[in-house]
């Protein structure tokens, strides 16, 4: 009642900005907000049932085993309660939704093989370029519900990695997928990753050997392109022991007037002394709901590092997770999380330490501005045995005007004596000096306020590789556009 | 040749939504590119609020009166049209902007107050040189704007921004304030170059005599208490520093 008296406030506050500033309308475009034709999605079936997981898991001649899990985490999805915590996911309609759209016969090789249309918003999202400048070493493009296209680079592929869509490693790789699939997440883990268990199509699979480093990113990229759609992937990463993969995802979705629901689970095993590195720029459209769970198992000496970055989408709740079940294993988040108008971004991270001598460290910077909701939630969790363990946690948010809103949870549980934690808070405002300041050397407003939005995100930007770090600063800039009321 | 014309300005800072207060009363002044004026006054005169209220900080209101550059009243343009139109203000306290480097700072500001990026050869050069003489250590150009820099660092900092950006007019509030002797000389040697290379205007605000012995005004004025209350030549100056503003108070 009260959120609800607050959005109104903030509403009527934008309104008044909107009226004194005509030319703000339309402020902040969004750049991937277009839609191609879509027969495939007019065709959908809406709604969740036992014969809609039955003829998703036929229509992909899956294995009994599969069938059966997909059938138990149905249950568990509709038994479990929808979360109360967090943001509001009361509007989420599972019965207009549509949970599987096929736009394509077959997998592409060549981006010529796909239809023109889907070929050109890849174009456009400038992924084929990409991959002709090697920056990136194999490509997986998933569009609605199943990969479409997908790339490796030659070399790798001779020295072993995986790097398939998970259909396809369903099928060419059983084994060691029945081996790792659902353990690193249960299927009753939450409601969201039930759902997911149930319904997943598409995603990535990456298998890394013994002592192999894959030296440029592996990239996939998501594309909703149906109204109402339910784009569910799962990913699943095994980095062997002592081998190294960094793997980038980005995502984006037309502007449509009703919601689409995104709600991936990524599983990913770090070896012994192995190090994953795993980037998001998720930038859906602000009527998708992003409820993803994202968790890493990470054995001794393994390093797993989530760099997180939410700048679009109308709800976000996404706590990558570490649980370090191995003496001296290394957990590492560098979360960004942007919110406009009508945006709630709950994100954050989790850190388990099981093992001893393990070490953690959340750093998460979050930006609200135009009456949108920033929070970092976090969990820093040791459990008893996991003595000599060490967690930081920085948590930044920066208010750029008075109608935003950000809040920060950090949860701590430590059931061991020799710990060592460390947590700090933060939480500033775009002062009017700082304005002044660059306004006064000659930047506009809006120039001078995506200046000072960048400076506050640049230590997580610096980590990112330079092409990303740069569409980060874009996303922003663009984010930022009309900020000024 | 430029001229920045103020006339009967009255101007009241805005404390909250409800309340303000009037600090200018009524300031008549004229400057002409390559002159250089000193507004001197005891702390609490207006003299700052002058600065500010010339650069357009939000915190001034204009009661009444004019701000004209070339004849055309810069009150109604915004902070940053105002310094595109050659108007720079080196602060008395710069503001630390985290994360953004100085050389990200300069070039940005260069590119906006030009129009366009300055090529780009030419430009890390002319940086180069301008830092060398205000003895700064180039490895100043990587960090970020103003932050953990010394009062000093900063004063040197706005100089450099001076020189680099060329404006029309330089405002200088209390550039001398916390520098020592060493860095005084340093500072004022910038000033005087902004001020022949690029035929600047120069309006020196200050309380203190002491940088006159660097920076050579030819018009000095006395500001009490919201307005001018004497002006003259160098003379004036010395004046003030044997006599200081009793005189003025309470006439």
């Amino acid at each position: 009642m009260t959120e609800q008296v607050e959005r109104n406030a903030n509403n009527t506050v934008i309104s008044e900005i909107l009226e004194a500033n005509p030319e703000l309308e339309g402020i902040g475009t969004y750049e991937y907000g277009w839609a191609d034709s879509d027969i495939a999605g007019q065709t959908a079936k809406r709604g969740l049932n036992e014969d809609v997981v039955r003829d998703i898991s036929s229509k992909k001649n899956e294995p009994e085993w599969m069938l059966n899990m997909r059938l138990k985490a149905l249950k568990f999805f509709d038994r479990k309660p929808m979360p109360t915590w967090g943001t509001d996911l009361s509007e989420i309609d599972f019965d207009n939704i549509k949970y599987f759209v096929r736009s394509t016969e077959g997998q592409a090789k060549t981006w010529e093989d796909l239809p023109e249309d889907i070929r050109n918003t890849y174009e456009k999202l400038g992924i084929p370029e990409a991959e002709r400048e090697r920056l990136v070493a194999g490509v997986a493009a998933q569009y609605e519900s199943e990969v479409v296209y997908h790339q490796i680079r030659e070399d790798l592929e001779q020295q072993g990695v995986i790097f398939v869509d998970t259909d396809t490693a369903l099928k060419e790789h059983e084994e060691i997928f029945r081996e790792y699939f659902g353990t690193v997440i249960p299927t009753g883990d939450n409601k969201f990753a039930a759902l997911n268990t149930a319904v997943w199509s598409g995603g990535s699979f990456i298998y890394v050997p013994k002592g192999v480093h894959v030296d440029i990113p592996l990239q996939a990229y998501f594309r909703i392109n149906t109204e109402n759609m339910g784009q569910f992937e799962r990913t699943l990463i095994i980095a062997d022991e002592g081998s190294y993969v960094h793997y980038i995802e980005g995502c984006t979705a037309p502007i449509y007037k009703s919601d689409s629901l995104h709600s991936a689970v990524v599983e990913i095993v770090v070896k012994k002394n192995a190090r994953v590195r795993y980037t998001t720029i998720q930038n859906w459209s602000n009527n998708v709901y992003n409820l993803v769970t994202k968790r890493t198992l990470c054995e001794e000496g393994g390093t797993m590092e989530w760099v997180d970055g939410n700048i679009g989408s109308k709800v976000t709740q996404k706590y990558p997770a570490v649980y370090m079940v191995g003496e001296h294993a290394k957990g590492e988040t560098l979360s960004i999380a942007f919110a406009g108008e009508g945006q709630h971004q709950d994100t954050g991270s989790k850190m388990v330490h099981i093992a001893p001598h393990t070490s953690s460290s959340i750093v998460s910077k979050s930006i609200a501005r135009n009456g949108g909701r920033a929070a970092y939630r976090g969990l820093v969790q040791v459990r008893e045995g996991a003595h000599h363990s060490k967690s930081s946690v920085v948590c930044d948010a920066l208010l750029v005007d008075t109608v935003s809103r950000s809040d920060t949870y950090p949860y701590v549980d430590v059931r061991e004596d020799d710990v060592t934690m460390g947590h700090e808070a933060t939480v500033s405002r775009v002062s009017e000096e700082q304005l002044f300041y660059l306004m006064q050397r000659g930047l506009t407003e809006e120039e001078a306020m995506a200046m000072i939005v960048r400076g506050f995100v640049e230590p997580i930007a610096r980590e990112l590789p330079m092409e990303y770090a740069l569409e980060l600063n874009r996303l922003i800039e663009l984010q930022m556009e009309g900020s000024v009321g | 040749m430029s001229t920045l014309e103020i006339k009967d300005l009255h101007v009241s800072v805005i404390l909250d939504d409800e309340n303000s207060k009037p600090i200018l009363k009524g300031v008549n002044l004229t400057i002409n590119s390559g002159e250089i004026h000193a507004i001197m006054g005891p702390n609490g005169s207006g003299k700052s609020t002058l600065a500010s209220t010339i650069a357009g900080h939000p915190k001034y209101r204009v009661d009444s009166g004019e701000i004209l550059l070339d004849g055309e009243d810069v009150t109604e343009m915004s902070v940053d049209e105002r310094a595109r139109a050659g108007l720079f203000l080196a602060m008395q306290y710069p503001v630390e902007i985290p994360g953004v480097t100085m050389s990200n700072f300069l070039r940005s500001a260069k590119t906006a107050i030009d129009g366009e990026a300055p090529s780009l050869r030419t430009w890390t050069k002319d940086v180069k040189e301008a830092m060398g003489e205000l003895k700064i250590d180039p490895d100043f150009i990587a960090r970020n704007v103003n932050e953990g820099f010394s009062g000093g660092e900063k004063k040197r900092h706005e100089i450099l921004q001076l020189e680099l950006l060329k404006p029309k007019f330089g405002i200088l509030d209390e550039t001398d304030s916390g520098l020592d002797v060493d860095a005084l000389k340093i500072v004022s040697e910038g000033v005087n170059r902004a001020h022949q290379n690029n035929d600047m205007g120069v309006l020196l605000i200050t309380h203190y005599t002491r940088i006159l012995r660097y920076i050579k005004p030819e018009f000095v004025h006395v500001f009490v208490d919201g307005h001018m209350v004497d002006q003259g030549g160098p003379e004036l100056a010395d004046r003030l520093e044997e006599e200081g503003y009793v005189s003025y108070i309470g006439k």
